[in-house]
């Protein structure tokens, strides 16, 4: 006890300075609204910091989930879009009310299996004839093109990719039809080529090339822009190098296409060549 | 004894009343405040016990604070500034040989230290007297400028008042 009161007089003036330190610190938050308001406020800040840091963590182990939903709605909005529905009304005919029509309804896929560094590239999504996935229906992304579903099994398609050198797929650039190659000693995953461009016709650097009505996509489906434009040696086409939009590389989740229109059309070409 | 009581109190009303009075309306933009009235803590006598020391800062603090309406900040910083002046006094100054000097003055300790002595006190006062008054964080750097813009006021204060009034006393 007594060593106590020799150490307490000893460092009197620390005491004294807690002693009076604390008396006006009571006195300035009692008294004082903003200094109230702030010692609560920031008690409060921390807490909520806490859990806003907390909440940041736990929504990354919900990513998956939450992407899968947003894909999911995606498709489903997709499917209302004006691009999905045809005109159906006959030219001459009176006006009626229901005048659109669905022509394509979209389905989300996930990429289970991809590959861009090949000559021939293929896509695997994890959708197959079961739900309702059938050969020759187109695959987008959410930014462009991806390709065509080539093989179907119950649960998986194989897609072939933009990246492979029999897929072609037309396209228009400021209003003329060409079509759009890939691995004729062009193998970066970035590009491709637009050929059966008439070469005087005004192509510049930065026009955007979509889909034409002839593809098995909607038209206007965003296929890239032109990069470079060259005189292609032999013919009067022009050699028009694309920036694709489509980033092949980070492909995850892929819309297939189905026309509802096209068996018709099919069955109507195909009597073409009987005749 | 009582000649010290008498002058410490006359110089305790006259700096109340200039800081109350005049120098609350004085500042530069609020980025320069000065508050000259610590100056009677720093000249208190040498030999004060270390009980009447803190008490007399806070007292003189919470004086302010009335006027102020900051009830409790000022009473604070000069508590604070008390502790720092029993340890700067315990540092630097011999107690055998200054015992005989009644206060910590101008004229009496030399230029050098006193400006040294006004200039971490006054530091150590304003520190905790404007961030205890920003309570926050967020402004460090603004509040830190008015640190050291209003110490430098407040000191160049002080020694103006000290020039003006003990200068006869140097040796």
């Amino acid at each position: 006890m007594r060593n106590l009161w020799l150490f307490i007089s000893k460092y009197n003036a620390f005491f004294l300075l807690i002693i009076f330190f604390t008396i006006s610190l009571i006195l300035l938050i009692k008294n004082n609204s903003f200094q109230r308001a702030s010692v609560w406020n920031s008690s409060n800040q921390v807490v909520a910091q806490s859990y806003e840091k907390v909440n940041e963590i736990s929504s990354y182990l919900s990513l998956g989930k939450t992407n899968d939903s947003l894909a999911a709605e995606n498709a489903r909005l997709r499917n209302q879009l004006a691009t999905s529905f045809t005109s159906d009304s006959i030219k001459q005919g009176t006006v009626r009310d229901t005048t659109l029509k669905q022509q394509y309804t979209y389905t989300v896929a996930t990429v289970i299996n991809n590959s861009v560094h090949q000559k021939n590239n293929y896509l695997t999504i994890n959708r197959g004839s079961k739900h309702g996935i059938s050969k020759g229906m187109g695959v987008t992304s959410a930014k462009g093109i991806v390709g065509i579903v080539l093989n179907v099994n119950e649960n998986f398609s194989t897609i072939r990719s933009l990246l492979h050198s029999e897929t072609k797929v037309s396209a228009n650039v400021n209003g003329s039809i060409g079509s759009i190659v890939w691995g004729e000693g062009n193998y970066d995953p970035r590009f491709a080529y637009l050929k059966d461009i008439q070469s005087h016709l005004n192509i510049k650097k930065g026009n955007r090339v979509v889909t034409s009505e002839f593809s098995m996509f909607p038209q206007g489906t965003a296929i890239g822009y032109v990069a470079e434009t060259r005189t292609s040696k032999g013919d009067n086409s022009l050699d028009i190098k694309i920036k694709l939009d489509t980033d092949f590389a980070t492909l995850d989740y892929v819309y297939v296409i189905n026309n509802i229109l096209s068996a018709q059309q099919l069955s109507l070409e195909a009597q073409n060549k009987i005749e | 004894m009582v000649r010290v009581v008498i002058t410490n109190s006359i110089r305790f009303v006259l700096l109340m009343a200039t800081q109350v009075f005049l120098l609350k309306n004085i500042g530069y933009y609020n980025l320069s405040i000065p508050y000259l009235y610590i100056l009677f803590i720093l000249t208190l006598p040498f030999g004060i016990p270390n009980y009447l020391l803190f008490l007399l800062a806070f007292f003189t603090g919470l004086t302010i604070d009335f006027y102020y309406d900051s009830l409790g900040l000022n009473a604070a910083a000069c508590t604070v500034l008390a502790f720092v002046r029993i340890l700067f006094i315990n540092l630097t100054v011999q107690r055998d040989g200054f015992d005989n000097e009644p206060e910590p003055r101008l004229g009496i300790m030399g230029f050098q230290w006193f400006i040294f002595y006004a200039f971490i006190l006054t530091f150590s006062h304003h520190f905790i007297l404007f961030t205890f008054e920003s309570f926050s964080f967020s402004e460090l750097g603004y509040t830190f400028i008015r640190i050291l813009m209003s110490t430098l006021f407040t000191v160049s204060l002080m020694l103006i008042t000290e020039f003006a009034f003990f200068q006869k006393k140097l040796r």
